[in-house]
């Protein structure tokens, strides 16, 4: 099954540019569907971001973060063709990783 | 590599069961027989989660129990949200700042039916610019707050919000 997570990492030298999308409901809880039910909330509660076995980014999240989550930010340090690994978990426990090479 | 789909599609009912056996037959598989191991031990190489900071009703409060003090507003962080949302089920937001020993930023929606959005953790090494995409229920406003150095630095922008979007 392909990833739930899309990334983008960019190098320009010494910053490294880094765009995340990830496929996910994001349901907060506070919506109801056709039926008048109450959907219940799930969402990402941490998204991590490792560069060389360190944390380089974490998202912790709530309920409020739009639907197919994106987030965007930088660093120092990395290179070019080395790797990032990306992984998350949601509030009832699952997970998903993917590892992506810094262009 | 096996991703965490196939573990929640074909793993998890294993483990169902093995918990439904009981837990002798827990201690005996181990631990390490978890199917979700992989992500967690990723995410535990960073602080917890702050559930209770979520849970929190006003921006006041949330704050509070994130950070245990309150913000000062400050021009040196410069938050970046549309005057109108047309659709607040996404609302493109971004923050920078020029402090330096940036460790956390934080996004709220003060009239959410819980204000805390998003916290990042910015460790030593990553740049104090984060953007991303919350939902708005109502017109109100975004505040983002900068930890740095131990202080809590914040700019606030209201955003007006067409059509709600409390879930998406």
């Amino acid at each position: 099954m392909t990833s739930t997570i899309r990334v983008r990492a960019t190098s320009n030298g010494d910053i490294t540019e880094v765009q995340a999308l990830v496929q996910h409901p994001m349901d907060s809880g506070f919506v109801k569907d056709a039926k008048g039910e109450i959907i219940p909330p799930h969402f990402i509660q941490q998204l991590t971001f490792e560069y060389d076995g360190k944390a380089v980014f974490v998202a912790d999240w709530g309920a409020a973060v739009s639907k197919d989550p994106y987030v965007k930010f930088s660093f120092k340090g990395a290179k070019k063709g080395d790797d990032l690994k990306i992984g998350w978990v949601d509030n009832k426990g699952a997970t998903d990783t993917t590892t992506a090479k810094i262009q | 590599m096996i991703t965490a789909n196939g573990f929640s599609a074909t793993r998890r009912p294993i483990l169902r069961r093995k918990l439904l056996q009981g837990a002798g037959l827990v201690a005996l598989f181990g631990l390490g027989d978890l199917p979700f191991g992989i992500a967690p031990a990723l995410a535990a190489a960073s602080d917890k989660y702050p559930e209770d900071a979520f849970k929190q009703k006003r921006d006041a409060d949330a704050i509070k129990a994130l950070y245990g003090t309150s913000a000062e507003a400050s021009d040196k962080v410069k938050l970046d949200a549309p005057e109108i949302a047309e659709n607040g089920a996404v609302v493109p937001v971004s923050v920078s700042t020029t402090f330096d020993n940036v460790t956390s930023i934080a996004f709220f929606v003060s009239e959410n039916p819980n204000a805390l959005a998003a916290h990042y953790k910015i460790p030593a090494g990553t740049l104090p610019n984060v953007a991303n995409r919350l939902k708005m229920a109502k017109t109100c406003n975004v505040i983002a707050i900068v930890e740095s150095g131990g202080k809590l630095y914040s700019a606030t922008k209201e955003v007006k919000v067409t059509v709600g979007g409390c879930g998406g």
